[in-house]
């Protein structure tokens, strides 16, 4: 039980350092105001790290948006205005997740497309060899009729 | 055949998208401002401190603005070409002295050369953000309506030069 207890503490003290910024402390209005700040500094591409989250580098630049984006959120910015905000700026590439739009079309829905089409050749396979054991014969057989093995090396030594 | 020319038309595909995708350089960022007008600023002049520049000081021209640094390792670099741009007298230079200290600035271009028509003293790096500047040294092309024409990331090298800045400029500010 006592060993149970540790656990949980060492598991939630580092879950709660996790949670909390690494760099800097902050004031928040509230708990929401707290939360989407850190939605969004996790949204957010550092450019100069570039896989990490503005959240998580100690990059100068990933600070510099940090302070922009906290203090447009303690000015009243909605997350939307701050999205734009840097958008308009880093362009889309700031976002982890690329908005939907005419050129990521084949982004978010080309590996549906490639995954529904592998299946479709699969199914096509599947029946394919269900239908006739040996596969090429080209000829449709009635299901559950099974084929009669055709006399095929017959054939080739007598042509 | 079909079954022979699918693979290999599939394995070219990929083939060739990932010959696209991996001679891409990831640290260029393309930026969303190109065609849009440089956002508006008023800072101070690094060398004279109590003038300040703004957006009406570059207009009128095709300018160059080059993003630099002291603590910037590759802007040194980029330095002597600078001057020689500088020199030919064709195209003004504007720096931004970005996040960087003014004395340290100072001696910097005291010491190596001033390409520079005005440096503007940018040490929070707020004009640098309004122009999505991600790290120097960077270089817009403006054209004389003061709309961003181009961002080049990294050293304007003698080849950078010649092949895009150099055709692009030409093309906004014709010779005559």
């Amino acid at each position: 039980m006592r060993a149970l207890m540790l656990i949980l503490t060492i598991a939630l003290g580092v879950e709660a350092s996790a949670q909390d910024s690494v760099f800097e402390e902050r004031e928040f209005a509230d708990a929401v105001q707290e939360q989407r700040f850190r939605a969004l500094t996790n949204e957010l591409r550092c450019l100069v790290c570039q896989n990490q989250a503005i959240s998580d580098s100690n990059a100068g630049l990933a600070a510099q948006l940090r302070d922009e984006v906290y203090s447009m959120l303690i000015a009243g910015a909605s997350d939307e205005e701050i999205v734009e905000f840097m958008v308009s700026r880093y362009g889309d590439f700031v976002l982890f997740r690329p908005p939907l739009r005419g050129h990521t079309w084949v982004l978010w829905f080309g590996p549906f497309v490639l995954l529904a089409l592998a299946f479709g050749y699969l199914f096509h396979q599947i029946r394919r060899r269900g239908t006739s054991p040996d596969g090429d014969d080209g000829e449709e057989h009635p299901p559950g009729h099974l084929a009669e093995p055709e006399p095929r090396l017959e054939e080739r030594t007598d042509a | 055949m079909i079954r022979y020319l699918l693979p290999l038309a599939l394995f070219l595909a990929i083939v060739s998208f990932l010959a696209v995708g991996l001679n891409r350089d990831p640290r260029i960022v393309p930026s969303p401002l190109i065609g849009k007008p440089a956002p508006a600023f008023s800072l101070t002049s690094l060398t004279a401190p109590d003038r300040r520049l703004t957006l009406a000081d570059l207009q009128g021209r095709v300018v160059l603005l080059n993003v630099w640094a002291t603590w910037c390792v590759a802007c040194y670099a980029e330095h002597p070409f600078l001057l020689e741009i500088a020199r030919s007298g064709r195209f003004p230079i504007y720096g931004i002295n970005y996040k960087d200290q003014r004395p340290a600035a100072l001696s910097w271009l005291e010491r190596l050369g001033d390409p520079y028509v005005a440096s503007i003293f940018d040490p929070e790096g707020e004009l640098a953000l309004d122009l999505g500047v991600y790290g120097a040294p960077e270089t817009f092309v403006l054209d004389a309506n003061g709309v961003i024409a181009h961002k080049h990331i990294g050293p304007i090298t003698p080849e950078v030069w010649q092949d895009s800045l150099l055709p692009l400029l030409n093309a906004l500010e014709p010779r005559g």
